[in-house]
């Protein structure tokens, strides 16, 4: 028989105890993800109300047809790490790793888009603090609405990033067989946080690349 | 149990005397006592930088120091105090050591996690310590934009970079103590059996994870605006200062009840030991616990009503914090009722317990003036304000650190305090205390401004006053440090129960074993299952 991951961290009672507690601190960690993130979210709405005009100016010069295949190919990912979270609960080890396989494919995938956008903002000069010129009575705001575009994004991409170097632990641990149907605790866990990731960029897609374009 | 489990019987702090076997414990235990040493420490650099403040103050003139250096006094003063030793000290050292016992665990759920808050404070602290060395920050613990990003020329980003690091470690910690709350209670132990303790760290912990990543972002954005020049807080960059005070405020206010109600829990505990009566009315106590956390999250306007915020706003903020007075007010009510049924002793941790109330009570009194809106006006950034959160926190928060100290001090070390210096040193803290912020209140009142280090020669007999009390103070604060010190290796050896006390805490050794308890205890009581009038 396979090692079933038999050892319960000394603190707990039992399995399911770890369980519910891995589970809920995921939870509470991603309560405060959403807080981390709200900060921007604030911003942008405080900063959007005082200059209305200089950010739907500004959205025009985002890639919408960038912005929405990645958000395609992000959601993509979201489905396939579904998918391995419902392969550890079956446990079938080929399942989780050939699904996580993908979605690492994709979230790179993800990143390499935005790469690409990013360096046409830096063509543009519209990258803040760096090369930012733009001539337009606009200019401040303009440059308001690209230092959060640079850091909403960017923040994001940290956690993409994160996210795949996770899930590549997750993978060889998959390949070495430490998942079960009884212990696929982190497999979900990694789900979670994923699910978060493409949660924000729900909200970032439209604020960025859809919205007061005409 | 078997006849030698005597012999086996090694308490935590036995289990390896190396430095490395500190620096690498996952003890939640040894964690605490690692807190402990951190914290009494930055408590002594924020006291030495109050006493430049009022020794400053002693004259109308400034020729103690120059302005600069005043200013540097005041900012270090409140960094170090607000997020060096108020936020983490009762939840860190006395939540970390006490909450798997108290709720009949071996440990905390996430071990690792807890080591690596504290390496997170330390780190903080290393770079405020270093910050401080490079020269200083003269912003405040506020750091209001547009100054700290485009004016002061002081070492902001290092004094920032301490607090998003130390914000971190209370985040993990609030994490932390939620899911061990939620999941790792002994059987029979329901949610209305928690000691209030507890339950205070509980509500404290919710705040923590809500409140400190809008904190930590906000800093981050201060960071990147003064590095860049780019930023949403400088109007002359297109942003907005307000939002900077709406972001600051919305973590800050509720941080003042990450401060007070891991105190109100202490006080509760020691109230119902040594008035030997069970909490009254324990469930109100509960609910007003969480109600003071979650309203606590609508007042933090209260801080702003100068600040150009609309009129409405105002009224809105104003009336939320009146609202937070009746949780509150509950509190004081039944702790009083407590005391009223119960048949008192006065050992030092309730005296400390007993001016806790007091002082609590009129902080949040005056804490009602503040928040009216018309007499803010008149009192904002006057000595009036500092003298009304000083009672609250110090005269609310240390106090009843202190009193938690003490009382659970032979649970930590296996050794009794001499009580008769205990005592001693509770009565020179409350006077003291006293005699140093009362007349601050006299002072705001005739328009004493905060952070200016002149003023006019008729208010000086007040501040000379004031400077005295905080000798005295001074002198309270030292002498627990020297007889606990002291205690460790000659005071009288506790037993597992000293002071005959609730609490699943003293139902094991003194100090505790490894993993606490050695077998999982079993709940059948209600909290405080002190038998009434028993005298
Ligand atoms: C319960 C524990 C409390 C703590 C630890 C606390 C702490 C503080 C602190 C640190 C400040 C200073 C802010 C600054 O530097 O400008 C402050 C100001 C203030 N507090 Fe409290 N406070 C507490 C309770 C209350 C309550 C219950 C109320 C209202 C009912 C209140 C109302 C205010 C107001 C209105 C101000 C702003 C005064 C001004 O800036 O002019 N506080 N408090
Ligand atoms: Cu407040």
């Amino acid at each position: 028989m396979r090692n079933e991951h038999a050892i319960v961290a000394e603190q707990f009672d039992d399995p399911v105890q770890e369980y519910q507690a891995a589970t809920l601190g995921m939870w509470v960690f991603l309560g405060t993800e959403i807080l981390f993130f709200g900060v921007l979210f604030a911003g942008y709405a405080v900063s959007r109300f005082n200059y209305p005009e200089a950010f739907a100016e500004a959205s025009r010069h985002t890639d919408v047809v960038f912005g929405t295949i990645s958000t395609g190919v992000l959601l993509t990912s979201g489905l396939s790490m579904a998918l391995a979270v419902r392969g550890a609960k079956l446990g079938r080890d080929k399942a989780i790793l050939g699904f996580l396989i993908l979605t690492i494919l994709l979230a790179i995938t993800f990143l390499f888009i935005e790469g690409t956008e990013y360096y046409h903002a830096y063509k543009e000069q519209l990258i803040p603090a760096f090369n930012f010129t733009y001539e337009s009575p606009h200019e401040k705001p303009v440059e308001l609405f690209f230092f959060l575009y640079f850091l909403m994004t960017g923040m994001h991409a940290v956690h993409v990033t994160i996210g795949i170097l996770i899930m590549i632990a997750i993978a060889i641990m998959a390949g070495r067989g430490r998942f079960s149907s009884y212990y696929y605790t982190p497999v979900e866990l990694t789900g979670l946080y994923w699910a978060f990731v493409d949660i924000v960029w729900v909200f970032i897609y439209p604020l960025f690349y859809l919205v007061s374009r005409a | 149990m078997s006849a030698n489990a005597a012999a086996e019987y090694t308490s935590y702090l036995d289990e390896g005397e190396t430095l490395k076997s500190w620096l690498t414990t996952l003890d939640h235990k040894r964690i605490a006592v690692l807190y402990l040493v951190s914290i009494t420490l930055f408590f002594f650099i924020g006291g030495i930088a109050a006493a430049v403040i009022r020794l400053e103050l002693v004259t109308a003139g400034g020729d103690f120091v120059t302005a600069e250096t005043y200013n540097k006094s005041f900012s270090l003063h409140g960094i170090v105090m607000v997020w060096f030793f108020l936020i983490p000290s009762i939840p860190a050292v006395l939540g970390n050591f006490l909450i798997p016992l108290m709720i009949g665990a071996r440990d905390l759920a996430f071990p690792r996690l807890n080591l690596a808050s504290w390496y997170l404070y330390t780190l903080g602290g290393i770079f405020t310590i270093g910050m401080v060395i490079a020269g200083g920050v003269d912003t405040g613990w506020t750091f209001y934009t547009p100054f700290s990003t485009m004016f002061s020329n002081t070492y902001v980003i290092a004094a920032v970079l301490g607090v998003f690091i130390v914000g971190f470690s209370s985040i993990f910690t609030g994490i932390n103590f939620i899911v061990t709350i939620h999941k790792m209670r002994a059987p029979g132990l329901t949610w209305f059996r928690l000691p209030m303790f507890v339950w205070a760290n509980y509500a404290t912990s919710v705040i923590m994870v809500l409140a400190t990543p809008v904190l930590a972002m906000t800093l981050t954005l201060v960071a990147v605006e003064r590095i860049f020049q780019i930023g949403i807080f400088d109007p002359a960059l297109g942003g907005d200062p307000l939002l900077f005070q709406h972001l600051f405020w919305f973590y800050s206010h509720p941080a003042v009840y990450i401060m007070v109600l891991p105190a109100m829990g202490v006080a509760s505990e020691l109230i119902a030991c040594f008035s030997r009566s069970p909490v009254f009315g324990y469930r109100f106590m509960a609910y007003s616990v969480m109600a003071i956390a979650i309203l606590g999250f609508l007042v933090w306007g209260h801080h702003m009503f100068v600040s150009g915020e609309s009129v409405y706003a105002g009224m809105m903020f104003s009336l939320f914090s009146f609202m937070v007075a009746i949780p509150s007010a509950i509190k004081v009510f039944n702790w009083t009722a407590t005391l009223y049924k119960g048949s008192i002793s006065f050992e030092a941790p309730m005296l400390y317990a007993l001016g806790f109330v007091f002082l609590f009570m009129i902080g949040g009194l005056t804490g009602i003036i503040v928040a009216a809106l018309a007499l803010d006006v008149h009192l904002t950034d006057t000595y009036f304000v500092i003298a009304h959160f000083h009672y609250i926190m110090v005269g609310g928060s240390v106090m009843a650190y202190l009193g938690g100290i003490h009382f659970w001090w032979p649970k930590m070390t296996g050794r009794m305090y001499p009580e008769m210096w205990g005592r001693i040193a509770a009565v020179l803290i409350f006077v003291g205390f006293n005699v140093t912020f009362f007349p601050q209140f006299l002072l705001g009142y005739l328009g004493m401004p905060r952070r200016y280090h002149e003023y006019p020669e008729e208010l000086e007999v007040l501040n000379v006053i004031s400077s005295g009390g905080a000798l005295i103070l001074a002198l309270g604060y030292l002498l627990p440090l020297l007889y606990l010190l002291w205690s460790l290796r000659y005071g009288r050896i506790a037993g597992s129960n000293p002071w005959e006390a609730k609490g699943l805490e003293w139902q094991t050794s003194s100090p505790p074993a490894k993993y606490n308890f050695r077998e999982t205890p079993i709940v059948t009581e209600e909290a405080y299952a002190y038998s009434p009038y028993k005298v």
